[in-house]
């Protein structure tokens, strides 16, 4: 392989690799703006991704899958919003212990409904979804330099990645162009003044919630049912918390927040390609570095050594009417 | 009026309404056994047995539950100085690291005895350690040390396979783990202590760290309601601005109680690797720091509440083993749900029952 075809391969895995992070990311965009803290993610993503793959294959039909996901991961949400809204319990506390029940219910169920180790069976065909060929994908492959960019990185991929990348413009359009998103913000930030302004802290912070839970069901979906084809134990991996780190990452902005998966991903494509690879003068990298990065980074960050991620006022305070 | 305020005799606080969180969280894990097609009461039947009905049950269910005293009292000791340490799985993790070096460097010279002790230290010594960075981000530069105790875990976790497979992996083998320690770096069993209640320990790895592990809970409860710095993390845990004001300083006790609960969390490390498996392998901590969480939310953060809590966790994890070999339909994770119930349960829904708890009690009262 020379030189070109690598690059093209690793930003091929980069965009694949980065699509949870940013699904899940987006999510926890939505909860932590409106002051919510959300460890959950994690939870909420691999619950979505086992729902996603027992919906797809017991109907066959990838969209159904997905719906699926979604509706398991708000349920999920919803129970957050119940611990931490309604009753103001410690909203880490809420998260961490939905990760625990995600976790566990995943595999417990799985082996008792299909008796494969927790694993879901074989999804395939229309329960899928598979990549999609671009136009002109096949014609553009001899142009030079765009041209394999175009066929192997931009087509190529499923429908859910596409869409990933528009759930982008339309965070940013939602959070800082529409009245909602205002009020949404407002209330991470002085819910004491949204309160006063007679709107609905405890309503907002659900709707919160609940777009977060309708994110993390695509990351799900993604997970099982796009990039694999079936669920597996444990799949998501600590992508929950991966993501949780680009969203700090980007100081909770929306397109930072897609540079910063983007970022996670590649080094992560990167970390697999130098597997047992050697770099020039300085000897193989253990692979080991690739994976903590996004993690040292994010402390490194968060000490304000690199700018400061300052998060929104109310995050992680549940809101009292009056005392 | 708000119900918030009403005071409840203590009774209620920490004894019943723990209680009826629990209820609630074992019978819902009830209808996810009924929901796969098993009888929860067979199911529980079968998980009392599992973790009580011999010696070696026993010997196992307190192999467990050592583990979580520890890590309870970690998560416990930085929860009274306000701090939610989720780093005790990576904490546990270094100090077993600080645990092997030392059984590495003496099992040749000499007994048990003399490497326990700077074993308990080593291993308090590389947890402490772990948390010395997120405790000092938080404490100096203002970063959420729930979110660096998160990647401390993970990055404590690629150091450590780091070390095991490059460094101390034993020349020619395939298995990323330290050689096997001589008795020398072997924590004995506690099988004397089953005898005198007509128990055979056989197989289960319960060993010493118990006892260290109940000296720990004891100084804990001298340290946080005996001694200055204990007021001091608890004003803290209360007040941050009340604290401060009063002139405790800041900065000093949120490192102070993030090290003893790192350095808590590192001596767990020598029950699997010094008591059990008498070698350093990946990933042995096998969670027992998130277990940590709920053991410290159900025993209210109060040492004997963290000893009983701990022991019914331990009763949980060898009982769920046990019955996942009787019932297969019933996997191992049943207990990870067990787990993020009580967590839900006892300690993001604390005060869900309290309202009707206070109207309850109120009726009462009057009459």
């Amino acid at each position: 392989m020379d030189f070109f075809d690598i690059v093209v391969s690793i930003l091929g895995s980069t965009i694949r690799l980065s699509i949870p992070l940013l699904f899940t990311a987006l999510a926890g965009l939505f909860t932590e703006r409106a002051g919510v803290f959300d460890i959950g993610l994690e939870g909420k993503m691999l619950a979505a991704a086992f729902a996603s793959a027992c919906v797809a294959y017991l109907t066959g039909n990838a969209w159904l899958g997905l719906l699926g996901g979604i509706a398991v991961s708000i349920i999920f949400s919803l129970i957050h919003g119940f611990a931490s809204i309604t009753n103001r319990g410690n909203q880490i506390v809420s998260g961490v212990a939905l990760n625990f029940v995600a976790a566990g219910l995943t595999v417990v169920l799985g082996q008792a409904w299909f008796g494969q180790g927790g694993r879901t069976p074989q999804v395939s065909g229309d329960g899928r979804f598979t990549p999609i060929i671009l136009p002109f994908a096949d014609a553009m492959r001899e142009v030079p330099i765009i041209g394999p960019l175009y066929a192997n990185v931009i087509s190529g991929n499923n429908i859910l990645t596409y869409l990933a990348f528009l759930a982008v413009p339309i965070t940013w359009w939602v959070l800082f162009r529409t009245r909602f998103g205002l009020r949404l913000r407002a209330v991470g930030e002085n819910p004491g003044a949204v309160d006063t302004a007679g709107i609905s802290v405890t309503w907002l912070r659900y709707r919160a919630v609940i777009a977060a839970g309708f994110l993390c069901g695509f990351a799900g979906a993604y997970l099982s049912i796009a990039q694999s084809a079936a669920f597996i134990k444990d799949m998501s991996a600590g992508k929950g918390y991966i993501a949780l780190a680009a969203l700090i990452f980007a100081k909770w902005k929306p397109v930072p927040v897609m540079f910063a998966c983007l970022l996670f991903g590649f080094l992560d494509a990167f970390a697999n390609f130098m597997q047992g690879k050697a770099v020039p003068g300085i000897g193989e990298v253990p692979v080991q570095i690739f994976q903590a990065l996004p993690y040292i980074l994010t402390c490194i960050l968060l000490a304000g050594f690199i700018g400061v991620a300052r998060p929104p006022k109310a995050g992680g305070v549940a809101y009292t009417k009056e005392r | 009026m708000s119900t918030a305020s009403v005071p409840l005799p203590n009774w209620i606080t920490y004894g019943l309404m723990p209680f009826l969180n629990l209820l609630v969280a074992f019978f819902i894990s009830g209808l996810v056994v009924w929901w796969i097609g098993e009888n929860p009461f067979e199911a529980l039947r079968l998980l009392i047995e599992g973790s009580l009905g011999r010696g070696d049950a026993i010997g196992f269910t307190l192999f467990y539950t050592t583990s979580f005293i520890f890590t309870g009292l970690s998560v416990a000791v930085a929860f009274h100085a306000g701090l939610f340490n989720i780093g005790s799985e990576g904490q546990a993790y270094l100090g077993g690291l600080g645990a092997a070096l030392v059984a590495l460097a003496l099992d040749k010279y000499v007994p048990w005895y003399v490497t326990m002790p700077f074993a308990v230290i080593g291993a308090a010594l590389f947890g402490a350690g772990w948390a010395l960075i997120p405790a000092w981000l938080q404490a100096k530069r203002g970063s959420h040390i729930v979110i660096t105790t998160i990647m401390f875990n993970f990055i404590g976790a690629a150091l450590m396979v780091y070390l095991l497979v490059n460094v101390l992996i034993v020349p020619g083998k395939m298995a990323p783990e330290t050689r096997t320690f001589l008795p020398g770096g072997q924590l004995p069993k506690l099988d004397w202590l089953m005898a005198w209640f007509g128990l055979k320990l056989g197989p289960a790895p319960f060993n010493v760290s118990f006892l260290i592990a109940l000296v720990m809970a004891f100084l804990v409860w001298v340290l946080i309601w005996r001694t200055k710095l204990g007021y001091e993390m608890r004003t803290l845990g209360i007040s941050p601005s009340a604290a401060v004001y009063a002139g405790i300083p800041y900065a000093r006790t949120v490192i102070i109680a993030m090290l003893i609960s790192g350095g808590l969390a590192g001596m767990m490390a020598l029950n699997p690797v010094m008591g059990a498996s008498a070698r350093l392998q990946v990933e042995f901590v096998g969670g027992a720091g998130f277990v940590g969480i709920a053991v410290s939310l159900m025993g209210r953060s109060h040492p004997l509440g963290i000893v009983l809590a701990a022991l019914l966790f331990g009763i949980l994890y060898q009982g769920g083993a046990d019955l996942s070999f009787e019932m297969p339909n019933i996997t191992r994770e049943m207990i990870v749900v067990i787990q993020g119930l009580v967590i839900l349960f006892a300690g993001a829904l604390e005060y869900m029952f309290r309202p009707t708890m206070v109207h309850i009690y109120q009726r009462f009262k009057r009459t």
